[in-house]
């Protein structure tokens, strides 16, 4: 196009549209703008599918560590020399007496008898504690012979639900044909402890500590980063100590979870003396750091509520603390709960701050209070994580898959509470 | 005295005085004519306040200082003569002696401690009861007190309102002292270790081996510029590799072209992601994307390919971060007017080219502020690197190479067994110092750039 360069002489040429040179160029103009379009989608696609890759990985490897395999075992108790008889069992010292009883070997040598001499490498390390368990709830069984179905070890459990190795495979398959074989839900993983064993893991201990540590972290986080939030929002007057105190709460927001880790080890374990791992002292770490999401969370709540509100009360006689707590808290409060319940969804799944403070013991008893040496779900992901048997694959996700669920069910509830009691001013 | 029951002892009488306030206050409220700045629940509620605030501040205090005065009353007993001198092996023993004073059913390990315990007990005991009856006659005081001044003209509503306000600040006051212990405790610890090793050795030195330290010459092993470089390498170049595209896509599509149905369901999907806790992220990249990726780094023939390599760490650290960013990118892309991107519409740009040339530019700022913010957040992440990368420190750049960091050396430092002073565990916190000050940097150079940015669109 060569238009005159002098304007005023200049006659409006009308764009050629459908010139062949500005029609290719217009498609590909388009065909950038698909291109662009693709790429934008294929990022979202290719995040959500690494989601859900992750989710159907755990839940595939999980679902196995929902299954226990059980192999029946006919132990004969007259025969056995134990002494026991169901008076005995059921009169005082019973559980004593049940304790002192050797069950192992008991159960090595019926093993023995049954499946000749590598019978016993047939059996979890745990099936005596069920054998036990199974006496003291009928003490019946001492006077004769019984079948019990024990948790089978940990290469034939591998081999009946999933690939193990050939020798396994082969005696499997002869269990099962045999019928002394049996798959069923393993309910002794969501009330049993760590063990060394993973036929015989359970996270109940685990999560216990989880939710002792939680309650610490609640009771201390909410009502310290509520009322500060309150504080900076209604009342601080704007000088350098406020400043001061938003600066560090912003920041701390920011700060990695390790360092605060690093804060619980050298103020509550080296100075204050606190028990190492308890839960008491990983409520207190994660409460520290729960704190300014809970504060940041609040004072957006808080700040979403219209002056008009606040103005109304004032108006009407209110002291200013009555104007705060009785009108602008209770609208503000779901929004708070939402900013908490998120914030103790992360403390949930956190794990490096509580490495610090010594949390990863080999705990086989779940905890009775705060003082007491426990682990957390997490944790106990990270340390089963470390265990080279290959049964601990299956509990590891298996766990992972619990403490999804608690997150997962966290944010729905969040997520509803913003949905259902969100008001827009 | 059991603290649970001290405690209920304690509401019990607060109730009591609640209780009894109001009911004084209702009586003179009898005589009419009579205008009250204050509510009978006022009243008693500020008796109820002086009766249970004295013993919980007295019970805290106490409960800081009386388990060091009962160690010193059992270190005058006759059986601590037999103690070694002061240090870790005394504070193990007492510690042990205190356990067993509690729980009689413990098996104990160092009889010098089954002998001290008895009089741990003693001792306990006695300045429980001590504590617990000095904290109920506090309570009882406090709230004959606040009794007697309930009268008609006492104003106990801002006497309330004036306690509450104490509360408010003192809850906000939390966060500075947070502050200040971990910047004290970072520096304290900091300072001790480089008394022992020299800050120049530490910061550019070549060679970390925390195993093996020479004690004549610590800081020739404590150099920790192969864990600066890993740290850098993992987190801001692998994984912002991965999550700044990736992230920045995912944003301009919600804000740009995504239908709203779409957005209200793709935003939650993406926040589940940030959601996942890291160590389910880590035991991912363990088990499955390290050898993933071993395997085809030996197939396409890279030497010295493992399965524990910087590309494991830094991909899976990547895909964590994209929500971030996602929504750090959404965030400034909306803010920016729409008559910019109107107006270049009308003009005849297609979306894209409004989008690269008028939105992402006007964004700029916002969006560099939340990369650098998706830093820091990746360089201080703990448990992917402790799952997934190396522990040996090498200076490398190729990705299928291992690669350690300033947090998984961090955490494995401090969960061996070494004794609290030694080198090794102190240099766990000079290298926490190092990692707080370069993300305390970060974060505020990132909210200055955003903060001015919104600035210039307000």
């Amino acid at each position: 196009m060569n238009r005159p360069l002098d304007p005023a002489k200049a006659e409006r040429v009308p764009t050629d549209w459908k010139n062949p040179q500005m029609e290719r160029r217009v498609r590909r103009r388009y065909a950038a703008e698909r291109r662009f379009r693709l790429f934008g989608l294929a990022a979202i696609v290719l995040s959500v599918s690494f989601l859900l890759f992750l989710l159907v990985t755990m839940v595939a490897n999980g679902a196995r560590g929902f299954v226990t395999t059980e192999v029946a075992l006919t132990i004969d108790f007259p025969a056995a020399g134990l002494g026991l008889t169901p008076d005995r069992i059921k009169g005082p010292g019973g559980d004593l007496a049940l304790a002192g009883a050797e069950l192992d070997a008991v159960v090595d040598r019926a093993a023995t008898a049954q499946y000749r001499a590598d019978g016993p490498a047939l059996f979890s390390d745990g099936a005596d504690t069920i054998v036990r368990r199974a006496l003291k709830a009928d003490p019946r069984l001492a006077v004769g012979r019984a079948r019990l179905w024990l948790p089978a070890a940990s290469d034939i459990d591998t081999a009946a639900k999933a690939d193990g190795t050939p020798l396994a495979e082969k005696r499997a398959q002869v269990l099962t044909d045999a019928g002394q074989l049996r798959t069923g839900f393993n309910w002794g993983f969501l009330s049993g402890s760590d063990s060394t064993d993973p036929t015989a893991v359970g996270i109940w201990g685990a999560l216990k500590g989880s939710l002792l540590t939680m309650l610490v972290t609640l009771v201390l986080a909410f009502p310290i980063g509520v009322l500060s939030a309150l504080y900076l929002e209604e009342y601080a007057p704007r000088n350098r100590w406020t400043d001061l105190i938003e600066v560090s709460i912003n920041n701390l927001a920011a700060v990695p979870s390790i360092i605060f880790g690093l804060l619980g080890l050298a103020v509550f374990l080296n100075t204050f003396q606190l028990p190492r791992s308890a839960a008491l002292v990983g409520g207190l770490t994660l409460a520290l750091m729960t704190m300014p999401v809970i504060v940041i969370a609040s004072r957006n709540a808080i700040k979403a509520v219209p002056p008009s509100i606040r103005d109304a009360a004032l108006a009407l006689g209110a002291s200013p603390v009555q104007v705060v707590f009785h009108h602008v808290l209770p609208l503000a409060l779901p929004g708070i709960l939402t900013g908490t319940i998120i914030g103790m969804a992360r403390a949930l799944g956190e794990t490096a701050p509580l490495l610090m403070i010594g949390m990863r013991a080999f705990i086989a008893t779940p905890p009775g209070k705060l003082t007491d040496p426990s682990t957390v779900l997490p944790v106990q992901i990270f340390l089963w994580s470390d265990e080279v048997s290959r049964g601990f694959i299956e509990k590891t996700s298996a766990a992972i898959i619990v403490l999804l669920v608690f997150l997962l069910a966290m944010n729905g509830i969040a997520i509803y509470l913003r949905n259902r009691f969100e008001t827009r001013w | 005295m059991p603290t649970l029951a001290l405690l209920f002892l304690v509401a019990g009488l607060g109730l009591i005085a609640w209780l009894s306030g109001r009911v004084r206050a209702v009586a003179f409220r009898k005589v009419p004519g009579q205008r009250f700045s204050s509510l009978p629940r006022h009243h008693g509620s500020f008796a109820a306040m002086w009766t249970v605030l004295p013993p919980l501040l007295f019970l805290t205090v106490w409960g800081a200082c009386a388990p060091g005065l009962a160690t010193d009353a059992v270190l005058k007993t006759p059986a601590a003569a037999q103690l070694p001198p002061p240090g870790f092996e005394r504070a193990a023993i007492l510690s042990e002696a205190r356990a067993i004073a509690s729980d009689r059913h413990r098996t104990p390990l160092n009889p010098l401690a089954t002998s001290l315990a008895p009089a741990y007990a003693v001792e306990q005991s006695r300045y429980g009861w001590i504590g617990g009856a000095t904290a109920l006659l506090l309570g009882l005081a406090g709230g004959a007190l606040a009794f007697l001044r309930i009268r008609p003209g006492f104003n106990a509503r801002t006497r309330i309102e004036r306690i509450v306000m104490a509360g408010l600040l003192a809850a906000s006051l939390i966060a500075i002292l947070t502050t200040i212990g971990i910047v004290a405790s970072l520096l304290v610890e900091s300072a001790r270790f480089f008394g022992t090793v020299p800050i120049t050795d530490f910061l550019f030195g070549t060679h970390w081996s925390p195993q093996v330290v020479d004690p004549r010459n610590p800081g020739a092993s404590l150099g920790a510029v192969p864990l600066f470089w890993g740290t850098f390498f993992i987190g801001a170049v692998i994984a912002m590799l991965v999550a700044i595209p990736f992230g920045l896509m995912s944003a301009i599509y919600l804000t740009q072209y995504a239908s709203p149905r779409l957005r209200r369901w793709m935003k939650p999907t993406l926040e589940i992601l940030a959601g996942v806790p890291t160590v389910v992220y880590g035991y991912f990249a363990a088990l499955i994307v390290g050898p993933a990726l071993r395997q085809l780094g030996v197939a396409i023939g890279i030497p010295g390919a493992t399965s524990e390599s910087a590309l494991a760490a830094g991909l899976v650290m990547g895909v964590m971060i994209i929500p971030f960013v996602s929504s750090m990118a959404d965030d400034a892309i909306t803010a920016v007017p729409a008559a910019m991107r109107d107006g270049s519409l009308a003009m005849g740009a297609t979306p894209s080219e409004t989008i690269s040339r008028v939105l992402l530019p006007a964004a700029l700022p916002g969006v560099v502020g939340g990369v650098l913010l998706a830093i820091s957040r990746a360089i201080g992440e703990t448990m992917i690197v402790v799952m997934a990368a190396s522990g040996a420190a090498t200076i490398s750049l190729n990705p299928f190479n291992s690669a350690t960091t300033v947090t998984k050396q961090i955490v494995d430092l401090l969960t061996g067994e070494a004794s609290f002073d030694s080198p090794k565990t102190l240099a766990a916190f000079a290298l926490g110092m190092t990692l707080f000050v370069i993300t305390l940097l970060l974060n505020i150079i990132a909210l200055t750039v955003v903060k001015r940015y919104r600035e210039a669109y307000e």
